[in-house]
C-alpha cells in the first residue's frame, strides 16, 4: 500500500513537470493568424473606433484576427519595451511616437519596410509624416496620425472680458487673462500639462521656438538654456505666481488640461487635436461649442525675430516589430488603418494623411465631412506648417527626463530657472558623449 | 546494544532514508519550478549588472565589472533617492505600527461590534494598490479632488490647493495613501498576536496595582514583540521597495521628490534602456533591505520568546 501511493504520486508530480514543459512549447500555424497592437488611448481615434476598424479589417480578411491593446500615451513607450523582451515579441505592431524611432531603431525593435511601401503611398502621404518614420532612406513605419499643439480658447469666456478677437503673442495672452481673471470669468484662466512627463516638454518647445529658441545648435550641442530658453521658464513661472496658470499644472498631464478646460474651468488651453471635439461632445463637456482655434500665439520678441507661428509636431506612426512572425499580415492591417477610406471615414477625430484629401474637391468634401472638420482643417493647415521638431536622437528619453526635471525644479522654486537649464543642458552633453 | 537491536535501529534508519529519497523525487519538480522562476533570473540579473546592457534586441554588452555599482554609489541623485526611499520607509512603517498597535487594541478589546471591525479592516488590504493609487489621486486632485471639498466645506481652505503639486506635502500625501492601504494588514497580526497572549499575567499585574499604560508598557508590548518583528520586517522592505502606489499617483513628481528606489530602477530599465544599470540598482536594493533585516534581527529577536 505504502509503495503503491509512493508510486502515485511520483506517477502524478511526473505527469505535472510534463505539463508544466509543454505550457512553453510553440504552437502550429494553423487556422487564423492572431496578431497584437499596441496604440495609445489619448490623441488621434477612440479605441471603439479603433476596435471597429480592427473588426471591418477581420470581415474582409477572415484569417486574420486582430487584438488591439490601448494604454495612456505615458505608458506605450515603455510597454513596447518589455513587450519586445519576450519572444515571440507581445505585440507584432505598435504606435510609435515620433520622439521614438532613433531609439527603437538601435536597439533593433522596428522593422524596416521600405520594400513594402508602395509608389501610391509614397507619393500620396505627406512628406513630413514619412520625414517622421524614414532615417538613412530606410523607412520604418507606416504614418498613421499627423497631429500639433494647437492654441484653444473659450469664446464666451472672453466675450464676458469684454476682448472681440483671440490674443496673438503670449504677452497679449497674459494681458487678456489679467482681465479675465480681474472681471472674475474663470478663477485660473490658462491650464498646461507641466507635469514630470513628455507633455511639459512639448509645452516648452512650443514656447521655446515661439521665442526664437531651439533644443540644439546646428552641431547638436544644447542651446536652450541660453537667454531665450531661461526668459520662457521664468515667464512660465511667472504666470503660475501671478495665478493666471492653474497651479494643478505641476501636476496635469494632457488629459488633466482637457478635463479643465472641457469643465469651463480656464479660458486658454493648449492641447492637441482630440481637445477639440471632446469640446462638443455634451457627454463630456459643459462648453459645448464655445471652443474656437486661433493660431498659437509667440512672443514678441520671437515675432521680431521673423517667427510666424510655432507648434510642436506630435505626429506617430505604426511600425511593425522587427521579430513579429507575421509580418505580411501585420502590414496588411497597418496599411488598412492608414488608408485612405478609413482616414477619411473618421477624419472628426484626426485628419487624414494623405496629400489628395486636402486639394480641390476633396477638400471641400473634407470640410464637410463632419460638424467639427470646417473648424478643424483650416485650423491644421494654419498650424502644421510651423510644427517643429524634438531632437530626434536615440537617447532622447533620458534626455527629456533631465529637462523635465529641470522645468519642473523651476516651477517648484527648487532652482533658478538659468541653473536648472544649465543643468539639464550639463545632463544632455553627458548622454550625447555616451 | 544487542545484534538486533542494531540491526532494527539500522533497518530503521534506510527506511527513514529511502523516505527521504522519495520525499526529494516528490519534490523536485516543484524545486525545479521554483529554480527556474525565481533563482535563474535572480542569477542573470547579477550577471547582468556586471556589463553595460542597451536594451534591444542582439545588442552588444560592456563588461564593466562593478563599474554600475559605482557609478550609482558617487551619483548623488542616488542617495537623494535613498534618503527620500528612508523618509518614506521610516513615516510609513513607523505610523503603521503605532496605529496597527491602536487599531489591535481597539478590536481586542471587544467593543460593541468588534467583529463588523475586524472584518472592515480586510477591505483596504484587499483593495489592488493600483487602484488604491488612482482613487487617491482623484482624492488629492486639484480641481475635482474630495480633500480639497472636504477642507473648503470645513473652512480649513480658502480655495482648492494644488496639493500633489507641493514638493514638501507630495510625498506625506504618497504615505498617506499607503497606510491607509497596509494599517489593516499590521493590524490584523498584532490581533492575531494579542489574542494569543495569555490573560494571567495582566490580571496578576492589575491586581498588583498596575495602571492601563503600565501594564501595555511592561507586559504586552514585549510580549508582542515576536509579532512586531514579523511585521516591521515584512512592512520595512515593502516600504522600501514601494513602487506602484508612487507610479500612479505622482509619477515621481513634482520635480523628482517622490522617485524611491525601485521607481528609479524602473526609470532606468525601461525608460532609458540601460538594463545593466537597472539590475545594478536592483541588487543595490536587495543589499540595503538585507542589512535592514539583520538590523531588526539584531535588537528584536530573542530566540527564547518565540518557543513559548
Amino acid at each position: 500500500m505504502r509503495t503503491f501511493s509512493k508510486i502515485t504520486m511520483l506517477m502524478v508530480a511526473l505527469v505535472l513537470m510534463a505539463s508544466l514543459i509543454s505550457c512553453g512549447a510553440p504552437k502550429a500555424a494553423t487556422g487564423p493568424v492572431t496578431i497584437h497592437v499596441l496604440t495609445m488611448d489619448q490623441a488621434g481615434l477612440k479605441p471603439a473606433e479603433i476596435d471597429q476598424i480592427a473588426r471591418d479589417f477581420e470581415a474582409q480578411n477572415p484569417d486574420i484576427k486582430v487584438v488591439m491593446e490601448y494604454l495612456g500615451y505615458d505608458f506605450v513607450h515603455d510597454k513596447i519595451t518589455t513587450g519586445m523582451a519576450a519572444k515571440p515579441p507581445a505585440y507584432d505592431a505598435a504606435m510609435i511616437d515620433v520622439i521614438w524611432p532613433d531609439e527603437f531603431i538601435k536597439a533593433g525593435y522596428l522593422l524596416d519596410v521600405t520594400d513594402r511601401v508602395t509608389p501610391e503611398m509614397k507619393s500620396g502621404i505627406f512628406p513630413a509624416s514619412w520625414n517622421g518614420v524614414t532615417r538613412n532612406g530606410k523607412v520604418y513605419g507606416m504614418p498613421w496620425l499627423m497631429d500639433v499643439k494647437y492654441f484653444m480658447y473659450n469664446k464666451d469666456m472672453l466675450e464676458k472680458a469684454g476682448f472681440t478677437d483671440p490674443p496673438k503673442t503670449w504677452e497679449e495672452v497674459t494681458d487678456q487673462a489679467k482681465v479675465i481673471k480681474e472681471k472674475g470669468v474663470v478663477e485660473f484662466p490658462i491650464t498646461w500639462s507641466w507635469n514630470q512627463k513628455e507633455g511639459v516638454t512639448c509645452d516648452f518647445a512650443v514656447l521655446l521656438f515661439g521665442n526664437g529658441g531651439a533644443f540644439v545648435d546646428a552641431d547638436g550641442k544644447p542651446v536652450f538654456n541660453n537667454d531665450k530658453g531661461v526668459e520662457i521658464l521664468t515667464w512660465m513661472k511667472q504666470t503660475v505666481d501671478d495665478g493666471l496658470t492653474n497651479p494643478s499644472a505641476v501636476s496635469s498631464d494632457e488629459m488633466a488640461v482637457e478635463a479643465d478646460f472641457l469643465a469651463g474651468k480656464s479660458a486658454f488651453a493648449v492641447n492637441w487635436l482630440f481637445q477639440y471635439s471632446d469640446s462638443n461632445d455634451p457627454s463630456k463637456s459643459q462648453i459645448v461649442g464655445q471652443a474656437a482655434f486661433a493660431p498659437m500665439p509667440v512672443f514678441k520678441a520671437g515675432a521680431d525675430a521673423g517667427i510666424k507661428g510655432s507648434s510642436v509636431d506630435g505626429s506617430s506612426s505604426f511600425a511593425i516589430m522587427a521579430t513579429t512572425p507575421y509580418p505580411d499580415q501585420t502590414w496588411k492591417f497597418l496599411t488598412y488603418l492608414s488608408s485612405n477610406e478609413v482616414q477619411t471615414k473618421y477624419s472628426a477625430e484626426m485628419l487624414p494623411i494623405w496629400k489628395a484629401d486636402f486639394e480641390g474637391d476633396n477638400l471641400e468634401k473634407l470640410k464637410a465631412a463632419t460638424p467639427t472638420n470646417p473648424v478643424t482643417v483650416p485650423a491644421f493647415l494654419a498650424q502644421f506648417p510651423y510644427a517643429n521638431e524634438r531632437p530626434t536622437v536615440p537617447y532622447y528619453n533620458e534626455a527629456s527626463a533631465a529637462l523635465q526635471l529641470a522645468i519642473q525644479e523651476a516651477l517648484t522654486d527648487v532652482k533658478s530657472p538659468q541653473q536648472a537649464l544649465d543643468d539639464a543642458a550639463a545632463k544632455w552633453i553627458e548622454l550625447a558623449g555616451k | 546494544m544487542t545484534t538486533k537491536a542494531i540491526r532494527l535501529s539500522q533497518r530503521r534508519y534506510s527506511l527513514r532514508q529511502k523516505d527521504a529519497q522519495i520525499a526529494w523525487l516528490l519534490v523536485a519538480p516543484s524545486l525545479l519550478v521554483i529554480a527556474g522562476v525565481t533563482l535563474w533570473p535572480i542569477i542573470t540579473t547579477l550577471v547582468l549588472s556586471f556589463f553595460i546592457a542597451p536594451t534591444g534586441i542582439n545588442q552588444a554588452r560592456t563588461f564593466v565589472a562593478f563599474g554600475n555599482y559605482l557609478e550609482m554609489l558617487q551619483n548623488p541623485a542616488f542617495w537623494d533617492t535613498i534618503k527620500r526611499t528612508l523618509y518614506f520607509t521610516i513615516v510609513s512603517v513607523g505610523l503603521e505600527l503605532i496605529l496597527g498597535l491602536a487599531i489591535a487594541q481597539l478590536v481586542h478589546s471587544r467593543p460593541w461590534g468588534w467583529k463588523f471591525l475586524r472584518f472592515s479592516l480586510i477591505i483596504p488590504w484587499a483593495v489592488p494598490t493600483i487602484v488604491n493609487g488612482a482613487m487617491w489621486r482623484w482624492i488629492y486632485s486639484a480641481d475635482f479632488g474630495a480633500l480639497n471639498g472636504i477642507l473648503l466645506q470645513l473652512g480649513l481652505i480658502k480655495h482648492y490647493v494644488p496639493w500633489l503639486t507641493l514638493s514638501s506635502a507630495a510625498m506625506n500625501l504618497v504615505i498617506l495613501a499607503d497606510l491607509w492601504h497596509t494599517v489593516p494588514f499590521v493590524a490584523l497580526i498584532l490581533q492575531a498576536a494579542l489574542a494569543a497572549l495569555p490573560e494571567e499575567l495582566n490580571e496578576a499585574a492589575a491586581v498588583d496595582g498596575a495602571n492601563a499604560f503600565q501594564r501595555f508598557w511592561h507586559i504586552r508590548l514585549p510580549l508582542l514583540r515576536p509579532a512586531i518583528l514579523v511585521a516591521l520586517i515584512v512592512r520595512t522592505v515593502e516600504a522600501f521597495r514601494v513602487f506602484d502606489i508612487v507610479y500612479i499617483i505622482t509619477s515621481g513628481g513634482p520635480a523628482s521628490k517622490t522617485i524611491t528606489i525601485s521607481y528609479l530602477t524602473y526609470l532606468y530599465s525601461f525608460a532609458y534602456g540601460k538594463q545593466g544599470t537597472g539590475a545594478a540598482l536592483s541588487f543595490l536594493i536587495s543589499i540595503f533591505t538585507i542589512i535592514m533585516a539583520i538590523v531588526y534581527i539584531r535588537f528584536l529577536y530573542r530566540p527564547e520568546e518565540t518557543q513559548s
